[in-house]
């Protein structure tokens, strides 16, 4: 449960690692309406667009990112702003880990603003993001 | 160095779309919860919706019969550009306050930038899209800034 007076620069926020499954990413597309199908026909996707496997949605690992703030503030406090970019495609079967640091703390607001990543099994950064929250105390 | 972007194209900016009004349920939001695997109750009890909840919530209802050959419907706000194949590209966005069940969303999309970068593998072209989101009474909800790039 963090409070702002808590918090320093540096801090690590608890990490989790995702790995999609066929029937996660059919639910997650179904559940968003995208029927692209590098997300479900192997084939169309090695053959026709060229990816080594299915991919998993970029959005999804956005959304993985909010988690790990989401996560660690509860209802301590609330996300204000938050951006990601997809730098790497990420492939099913993939064992992504979302992570997330303190870099910057404004006291007056009690704002933080975190760095967040996605990372690979090799250590690439496939998905690196952003956020701003803001601590109820 | 050549452009991809002629006037016709760059045109786009500035242009939008058919707004969107969607209504937000319980049940939509229980469906995206468990399907990106949130751990928190309020999103799991449908009480609040995650914050990449719209990201899916927004994209227009198509027939089966319109969508394309690789799944996707044909976006009514991409200009006809000399590469085809759409990636997305990140987001950003700023909340106003969460969304909850029984939100009647009013959603706009503007084109604010189409650009072109020299990527590894060749060309790239960016198109910037600026998203907003207002509730029943017209407060905002959320801005949203979307890239997609077309390689």
């Amino acid at each position: 449960m963090p409070t702002f007076d808590t918090l320093t620069v540096g801090t690590e926020l608890p990490s989790r690692s995702h790995t999609a499954s066929n029937v996660s990413l059919f639910l997650y597309n179904a559940a968003i309406w995208n029927p692209h199908r590098i997300h479900y026909d192997e084939n169309y996707t090695r053959e026709v667009e060229k990816h080594p496997g299915i991919v998993i949605d970029g959005p999804l690992q956005g959304d993985w990112l909010t988690q790990v703030v989401t996560r660690w503030l509860q209802d301590d406090g609330e996300l204000l702003e938050f951006e990601y970019s997809n730098r790497r495609a990420s492939y099913l079967g993939d064992r992504l880990t979302a992570s997330g640091r303190i870099v910057a703390l404004d006291a007056a607001r009690r704002e933080a603003s975190l760095d967040l990543a996605i990372t690979d099994e090799s250590g690439h950064i496939t998905t690196p993001g952003h956020a701003l929250v803001r601590l109820r105390r | 160095m050549d452009t991809l972007l002629t006037d016709d194209i760059r045109a786009w900016i500035g242009r939008s779309d058919a707004p969107q009004t969607i209504e937000v349920t319980r049940r939509d939001i229980i469906k995206y919860a468990l399907a990106s695997e949130q751990s928190l109750p309020r999103y799991l009890n449908g009480d609040e919706a995650p914050p990449m909840f719209l990201f899916g919530a927004d994209r227009p209802l198509t027939a089966l019969a319109e969508l394309g050959p690789d799944g996707l419907r044909q976006d009514n706000l991409l200009p006809p550009l000399p590469l085809k194949r759409v990636m997305a590209g990140g987001v950003k966005q700023r909340y106003q306050r969460a969304i909850v069940p029984g939100d009647v969303l009013h959603i706009t999309r503007t084109v604010s930038d189409i650009f072109e970068k020299q990527g590894g593998s060749g060309p790239l072209i960016f198109v910037v899209y600026d998203i907003e989101v207002r509730d029943a009474a017209g407060a905002l909800v959320m801005q949203e800034t979307q890239t997609r790039i077309i390689r």
